[in-house]
């Protein structure tokens, strides 16, 4: 026990006199979420639009004041001609172009039937396809408010509600995303490339002749990120509590012991990656192009799976960081407990425990 | 077997696929001995000594260090030797003290025991200015020193000593070799691979390898006039030709 605790102090040393490593389990975290939190967003807010009106009549102004007065539009100019649409896209700034055919007034009460043209700049698709929902939305809206007195033979009113995160917000979305990054980056790139640092100063030759036996080097070098690791999860949730106002519905104590499960599958795939690798750099890219770039993209944490080919689908399955995201989701944003999730927490226990057990594997052909 | 042999080799082998790195070698060093184990690169020194080690496991043949088997007691081989490789591997972001301090205690010595060794050792090899500077600012020769210091700490029956003198200048290593004789003089056996071959000069016995196989063994004198050489590095050149 005091070899271990004087095996953790200098491990502490190590990573508290390198500024880099430093940076990345500490200003890391922190730079992300804030990042995710607030500039990475799929709502729309503000967003310029031109209008060009041929009508000029009573029923026009009142849309556009309607849609000037919403929050996600503001009309940056108006358009005289069809020609000037090209140009005024080109400048960039404008994201679409309300086009009010002539009469527009006239075509409604007469043929009970006008229209707008929404022309939206798709070099953004995302974007596009958002304002053209929201400015249907509107128009929609004050279709009822005129339709009122007039009743209609057949209508079908849908009326849609958000469960879990009703005001859409993609904070909510993105903070156990962040955090499924976080924790990944941490455990597996820091504890693979502080092991294959040992390997590559040939300090780890030294502590293999000394009596400490491999496994106990092992622990000794995870153990101080497995704490870092807790302590970066418990800063992004406060961090997403007190400054995005994201409720954690679940339980706090499931939440942990959940992420505890997530560290140490992650610390053993860190492991397994320093048994494959010689030098820091390749274990670093090693973390980087073969844990980040599937978290990233085939979690589920930016990309929806169901929308996925199947041959990805089936791909995102062995992630561990698709379940886990899974399994956060749930306690943060629905509040579920251990019986809705234990199926998830299966595969992840199950996993880590693959990831463990090859690398102990790994780790002994090594010695030969 | 006889209490003074601390180590004893008999035919020991290392077969990488069907390379044959280390070929039957056979040898004794005595308690207290300082055994030049030299060759040119790639003759399988370093592979021989992982073997004597414990960190590597031999193919065939038979070897016992400090009296314990190689193949069976690899554990108990680790706790009466020390070891300091060609890296001469010190924590570069760690201070001479801390240093001091890890090691004492990974071989498990008490922290009384670690302050005791420490205050000595810094005492003994000059170190109290540099003893709170991180070990990366120190030059070459005072690792390799501090180093070996290190390996010793744990008062180990035989160091193996893996070219510690790589890279430094004659009089650094003139030093080094110092201690070195301290140290046998003490009781401990001292294994040290060279290919400096004015170092074989300083070794009691030494044993020639020449890809994978001892082609020489015997005090320097002896060699030479066996080969009838003016000094080890002609010794060593008529062997490397054949």
């Amino acid at each position: 026990m005091k070899r271990f605790i004087g095996f953790v102090k200098k491990e502490f040393y190590h990573i508290f006199r390198d500024r880099r490593s430093l940076f990345i389990l500490f200003g890391m975290p922190i730079a992300q979420i804030l990042l995710f939190g607030f500039a990475i967003t799929n709502e729309i807010n503000n967003v310029d639009i031109a209008i060009l009106d041929h009508s000029k009549d009573a029923t026009t102004k009142e849309i556009i004041n309607k849609i000037a007065a919403s929050k996600y539009f503001s009309i940056k100019q108006m358009v005289t001609r069809e020609a000037d649409i090209a140009s005024v896209f080109q400048k960039g700034h404008v994201k679409a172009v309300l086009n009010f055919e002539k009469d527009f007034s006239k075509n409604l009460i007469k043929e009970h039937k006008a229209t707008i043209q929404i022309i939206t700049d798709a070099t953004d698709p995302n974007t596009a396809n958002t304002i053209s929902n929201y400015v249907n939305a509107i128009l929609q809206q004050y279709q009822k408010e005129v339709n009122k007195e007039i009743i209609i033979a057949y209508q079908i009113v849908t009326e849609t509600r958000m469960v879990y995160n009703p005001e859409l917000k993609s904070v909510y979305m993105f903070v156990p995303g962040v955090m499924t990054i976080i924790l990944m980056l941490v455990s597996a790139m820091m504890t693979s490339i502080s092991i294959t640092r040992e390997k590559e100063l040939g300090t780890m030759e030294i502590l293999l002749v000394s009596p400490l036996k491999p496994f106990q080097v092992i622990i000794g070098k995870v153990f101080p990120y497995i704490f870092l690791s807790v302590i970066n999860a418990v800063v992004i949730v406060v961090l997403s509590i007190f400054i995005f106002n994201m409720p954690i519905q679940g339980s706090l104590l499931l939440l942990a012991l959940e992420s505890v499960l997530f560290i140490i599958s992650a610390l053993a795939l860190g492991i397994l990656i320093s048994t494959i690798s010689a030098t820091q750099q390749t274990a670093m890219m090693i973390s980087l192009m073969g844990l980040m770039l599937p978290v990233i993209l085939l979690s589920g944490f930016i990309f929806p799976i169901s929308s996925m080919p199947i041959p990805l689908q089936v791909i995102s399955n062995i992630i561990p960081a698709k379940w886990f995201i899974i399994i956060i989701k749930g306690i943060m944003l629905k509040g579920v407990g251990l019986q809705y999730i234990w199926k998830e927490t299966l595969v992840l226990f199950g996993m880590t425990v693959f990831f463990i057990a090859l690398s102990i594997k790994k780790y002994k052909i090594r010695l030969e | 077997m006889s209490d003074n042999k601390v180590i004893q080799v008999e035919g020991l082998t290392k077969m990488f696929g069907d390379f044959t790195a280390v070929n039957a070698i056979t040898f004794e060093v005595e308690k207290g001995e300082i055994f030049g184990f030299l060759g040119a690169n790639g003759a399988g020194k370093t592979t021989a000594m992982k073997m004597l080690i414990g960190i590597s496991n031999p193919t065939s043949g038979k070897a016992k260090v400090a009296g314990f088997d190689v193949f069976t007691e690899a554990e108990n081989i680790k706790r009466n030797i020390g070891y300091m490789s060609q890296k001469f591997a010190l924590y570069d972001d760690l201070t001479v003290k801390e240093n001091i301090t890890f090691f004492g205690g990974i071989y498990g010595l008490s922290r009384k025991k670690i302050k005791e060794k420490s205050d000595a050792l810094i005492k003994e090899l000059g170190l109290d200015e540099i003893a709170n500077q991180l070990v990366g600012s120190l030059p070459l020769g005072w690792k390799q020193k501090i180093s070996f210091s290190v390996s010793l700490l744990h008062d180990p029956k035989i160091v193996f000593l893996d070219e510690p003198t790589g890279g430094v200048d004659p009089i650094t290593r003139r030093q080094f070799w110092e201690l070195i004789y301290k140290a046998a003089h003490l009781g401990t056996t001292v294994f040290v691979t060279t290919h400096y071959m004015d170092e074989a000069e300083y070794c009691d016995r030494v044993s020639i390898m020449v890809n994978g196989k001892i082609e020489a063994l015997g005090t320097p004198k002896k060699l030479k006039e066996q080969f009838n050489a003016a000094n080890m590095n002609d010794v060593f050149l008529k062997l490397a030709r054949g």
